[in-house]
């Protein structure tokens, strides 16, 4: 095979992997764009015949998915600040400070990775139960106040902070929260964004957790909110498009915007841990 | 003495959640699966008690709790190296030489995991519609017949197999790039001066030089893939004939339907020892031989 067929070939390849991988997603955004009723033909149509916003409008306004926005929004953001202030602290503290049990305490952490979130499930429920949290974005918020993959992620890059640093602001005066605030801080920045960027795109998609404590309809997150419209609405196929559009794009966006961080992140988490 | 107090001011906060929200519950889930924990001690917990084993003896007499852990392992076990595979080839795809454009096709590649799947489980229900589905529109264009993807018993598994593939291969193509690029690129060469074909350079070369990359995704894909949940509660609400009915499935409406929460955190713990025996394994069957490593 020359080079040249070759390089057509593997092209063309990655080509039509890359469309199918994408027809999900433009299949999406197409029919949400549709007028009721439209992409329930066979064939489908590729294209609406007059895009209109009609499924977007019915969904906010009878939908009540406005709700279901600020909800998803309000959880995920409480969660990104939770987030950042507890795993940064610990995680910091975990690579750069010596404290009594602290690497026994941290293996003890590392071996909770192991144990599926669900074993606990039914406890932490109760539990929220009994402190009159059902049902309330604190219950939503409990599993993300910290995590063992966030203060892992801190503490990797932390360690590469030089300890000279950190000694010499001690030599000068400096109390440890100013050298938190003033020194290392600024340090981990990119790890801060990689950490947020985690938690905000985790809690915004999960889904298990919110369906068991959110009981109330109020309070659904979009996840949970488009699982019970899309049981209700089996018919209506351009409305649950644009309910799965509500409910993709700020992730992907997000994503698309701090890509870098994201795989800086994974591979951190992964192939080098 | 001072400097550890500064310590734990910094790590507490944090292990201490972790410790009352995670820790604590995972332990009780062990004590409650002794109890018959069901609504009747919801509403009082005085009509809680003590029963031992018994919520593991008549899970292991109910057919339906087989049925969710075969359809379990059967989607852990024909998943896990599917997918596995459509990372790694997208991975040598992109990292050939010959492609261009590589930043834009890894992001496409990457949309999907990063889409929420509860969305994605949406659009592929109707994806895969029995009547209007692009899918079967597909089939037709080539020739073959409509297939009832998600209707038919026999198919909804392997439709649910195909949409996790397509949701996760993704992430562990970033993993494999990053492992296919940090194989010396002199392997290569010498591999072909001495003569090896594509298909020797990948079984001699390629694959000994990601083990252990394969080992990590292997294992944290099948923890993830035996947690197999939103999809069948969107896309078949384990359906049809109870073939999509998971161990999640199964404990969650034990647990949050029926409210047999003591019987629910039984399932979870018969979950979580097959996923530590097989995690298990994995590293045992990964690990080489004495003497050859």
């Amino acid at each position: 095979m020359s080079r040249r067929t070759e390089t057509i070939l593997m092209n063309a390849l990655v080509i039509v992997v890359a469309l199918f991988t994408a027809f999900p997603l433009v299949w999406m955004l197409s029919v949400s764009f549709m007028s009721p009723g439209e992409a329930s033909v066979f064939p489908p149509p590729l294209w609406p015949a007059n895009a209109t916003l009609e499924n977007y409008v019915e969904l906010f306004a009878r939908g009540g998915v406005g709700r279901y926005v600020f909800n998803s929004f309000l959880i995920s953001t409480c969660a990104t600040l939770l987030a950042l202030t507890f795993n940064v602290t610990a995680g910091y503290a975990f690579a750069k400070m010596r404290f009594a049990g602290r690497d026994a305490v941290f293996g003890i952490l590392l071996g909770a990775l192991i144990i599926p979130a669900q074993v606990g499930m039914m406890p932490l429920f109760l539990m929220l139960k009994s402190m009159g949290i059902i049902n309330t974005y604190a219950g939503a918020l409990v599993p993300w106040i910290a995590s063992v993959f966030g203060i892992f992620l801190v503490r990797q890059f932390a360690l590469s902070i030089p300890d000279e640093m950190i000694e010499a602001a001690r030599v000068d005066g400096a109390s440890e929260f100013r050298i938190f605030r003033s020194i290392i801080m600024p340090v981990l920045t990119p790890v801060l964004v990689t950490v947020a960027l985690f938690t905000f795109l985790t809690s915004w998609n999960d889904f298990m957790w919110p369906l068991i404590v959110l009981t109330g309809e109020q309070n659904y997150t979009l996840p949970v909110a488009l699982a019970a419209l899309s049981r209700e609405h089996v018919q209506d196929n351009e409305m649950m498009m644009a309910g799965a559009v509500i409910t993709t794009i700020p992730v992907l966006l997000l994503f698309l915007a701090l890509q870098r961080f994201y795989i800086q992140g994974m591979l951190s988490g992964s192939v080098k841990g | 003495m001072k400097r550890s107090a500064t310590g734990w001011l910094f790590a507490g906060p944090a292990v201490l959640a972790i410790f009352v929200f995670f820790f604590i519950p995972a332990t009780a889930a062990l004590i409650l699966s002794l109890t018959d924990f069901d609504i009747y001690a919801l509403a009082d917990i005085r009509n809680l008690r003590f029963v031992g084993l018994r919520n593991y003896a008549e899970l292991l007499q109910l057919p339906l709790f087989w049925l969710a852990l075969g359809n379990t392992l059967y989607f852990v076990f024909v998943g896990v190296p599917l997918s596995l595979a459509a990372s790694l080839g997208a991975a040598m795809l992109i990292n050939s030489k010959l492609v261009r454009f590589k930043p834009l096709y890894r992001t496409i590649f990457f949309a999907p995991f990063v889409m929420t799947l509860v969305a994605a489980a949406v659009v592929w229900r109707y994806l895969l519609h029995t009547r209007y589905g692009m899918a079967n529109y597909g089939l037709e264009q080539i020739g073959l017949q409509p297939i009832d993807w998600l209707g038919d018993p026999a198919w909804a598994m392997p439709s649910i197999i195909l949409f996790a593939i397509w949701k996760t291969f993704g992430y562990n193509m970033i993993i494999f790039l990053a492992g296919l690029q940090s194989i010396p690129q002199d392997l290569y060469e010498a591999a072909r001066i001495d003569g090896a074909s594509r298909w020797q350079q990948f079984r001699h070369v390629t694959l000994p030089g990601l083990t252990p990359v394969l080992l990590l995704t292997g294992v944290l894909t099948m923890a993830q893939y035996f947690q197999l949940f939103a999809e069948p509660y969107v896309m078949t609400q384990g359906g049809p004939a109870q073939r999509t009915v998971t161990v999640l499935y199964f404990m969650y409406e034990q647990g949050f339907k029926w409210w047999n929460l003591g019987s629910a955190s039984a399932v979870a713990f018969v979950l979580f020892v097959f996923m530590f025996i097989f995690t298990m394994l994995q590293f045992a069957i990964a690990r080489p031989p004495r003497g050859r490593a």
